[in-house]
């Protein structure tokens, strides 16, 4: 079964690991970026990590975001060793440890982290 | 060896009957008057884009409009990185007998082209399409994060970078062509509307009206000439997501190598042109090439370090801060600042003994650097 992937709409995070350098990132494609190698394998992230940095966005971009703001964008450091971006509860500071959940928000499924024990 | 023999500049700001060419068009004719060229004598071209003018070959399409017949013409892209991304490559142009007598041009109506939402909805895309865009991230949020990174591990307060924004708002009081020209202080910086934590509307650049261009040629001619001595770039991502930190980025590497160039040290520089397009940017930026301690900016600032009487004067014009931001043309318009300081033209800016500017942009979210050593021609 493939991973579950927030960006194709499915409750979860993947990321990418070379068999051949055992390098980690988390934007998709077919081949590692840092030594070439084809074939990658795709894999489910735990989904927790820590908050690596954090922003309260009050200037959304759109009209669909503008009713949403203010809401926080925070980094994640993900345990299996790449960051990504997502969304994040208010008390979410750097340093937290933090766990995802998916919601939908403006009209997309989107990783939403809270803190975690 | 390359010289920029002449700049030119319009105001920034509002400019709602001009469009990309008119704006691009006034700055290259200042340059070209300041060079003491004539149209005949531009035998190569290099352009940046223009948001509200996309075109898959704006350089001909300036070319043509301007009426210019070059042997040498294309435009390049490279965010806020572009104009310095021109001078250097000018600079090699000339360098390497392309062409004679470059110019570097840019403008946009930027502010008064296009609604506030499509602006900032445009520069979002320099995010990534899938995995940060979609999350309703815009350019102040990439940078809100890597500044609460940054504050973090550096110690840097809200109210040091305030200082920057009270600085440059300080030196564009002093120049006419600035889009804003009344003196803010600490509080209202702090005071402003919250834009993407920690940055409020004053930590931010504006979006803006304008055009820059320059002259690059192999010899300095009768114009108002300094000697590009050395260039440098430095990439290291695209997206914040994929950056290798979010507090070390490729500033320091690009600067190096454009004083390696230069057969210069940093201790030798006496004027700074620095990107701005956050007060947060600039923090960054001048201290990781360390014209600055460690989230010691702000304290710089306020001191009086950067002034245009002080010692290492900072973007004597206002910088993107304050004199504006109109694409392209925003860190040219800190080009043209310096070619003004080091022939002595500065007027009531002018700083006591700018010989060696050090110039530095980036594009991206701290992505992509190039750095420039221009020198006073004696």
């Amino acid at each position: 079964m493939n991973p579950l992937d927030w960006t194709n709409d499915g409750d979860g995070i993947t990321y990418q690991c070379c068999r051949q350098c055992d390098s980690r990132w988390y934007f998709q494609r077919g081949f590692c970026p840092r030594c070439g190698s084809s074939n990658p394998t795709t894999l489910q992230a735990s989904g927790i990590g820590m908050v690596h940095a954090r922003t309260l966005v009050s200037r959304a971009p759109t009209e669909e975001w503008k009713a949403h703001s203010p809401y926080l964008i925070v980094m994640i450091d993900a345990d299996e060793g790449f960051h990504l971006m997502a969304h994040g509860s208010m008390e979410l500071q750097i340093g937290t440890r933090a766990r995802a959940r998916f919601i939908a928000l403006a009209g997309r499924k989107i990783p939403y982290f809270e803190k975690f024990q | 060896m390359s010289f920029i023999t002449g700049a030119g500049l319009t105001p920034y700001g509002k400019q709602p009957d001009k469009n990309t060419l008119d704006l691009m068009s006034e700055a290259a004719a200042s340059a070209l008057a300041d060079a003491q060229l004539e149209r005949a004598d531009i035998d190569g071209l290099v352009c940046g884009y223009s948001t509200t003018m996309p075109h898959l070959m704006l350089s001909t399409v300036f070319a043509e409009h301007f009426g210019l017949n070059p042997a040498y013409a294309h435009a390049i892209q490279l965010g806020g990185a572009t104009g310095f991304a021109m001078a250097m490559l000018a600079h090699h142009l000339v360098d390497s007998r392309v062409a004679d007598n470059v110019l570097v041009v840019a403008g946009e109506n930027r502010l008064t082209g296009q609604t506030r939402d499509s602006a900032i909805q445009t520069l979002a895309q320099v995010g990534h399409p899938v995995y940060e865009v979609p999350l309703g991230a815009t350019i102040p949020a990439y940078y809100g994060l890597l500044a609460s990174r940054y504050m973090t591990e550096y110690g840097t307060t809200e109210s040091d970078l305030a200082e920057l924004a009270v600085l440059m708002r300080k030196h564009a009081c002093m120049h006419p062509g600035a889009q804003f020209r009344t003196p803010i202080t600490v509080d209202a910086v702090l005071e402003s509307k919250p834009i993407a934590s920690p940055l409020k509307l004053l930590d931010c650049c504006p979006v803006s009206d304008g055009g820059a261009a320059f002259v690059v040629r192999r010899v300095p001619g009768n114009g108002h000439a300094v000697r590009i001595r050395g260039t440098g770039q430095s990439h290291t991502h695209q997206h914040i997501s994929a950056a290798p930190s979010l507090t070390q980025f490729a500033a320091g590497a690009s600067v190096a190598k454009a004083l390696g160039a230069a057969g210069a040290e940093l201790g030798d520089v006496n004027y700074a042109a620095i990107y701005d397009s956050f007060t947060i940017t600039l923090t960054i930026l001048l201290e990781e090439i360390g014209l600055a301690p460690r989230g010691g900016a702000g304290r710089q600032a306020r001191e009086g370090h950067y002034d245009h009487d002080g010692p290492l004067p900072l973007n004597t014009h206002g910088g993107l801060l304050s004199y504006g931001h109109c694409g392209v043309g925003g860190a040219m318009a800190h080009l043209v600042e310096a070619q003004r300081q080091l022939t002595n033209r500065a007027q009531n800016r002018q700083a006591g003994n700018a010989t060696l500017a050090l110039l530095h942009g980036d594009g991206g979210v701290l992505s992509s650097h190039v750095s420039l050593v221009l020198e006073r021609v004696a």
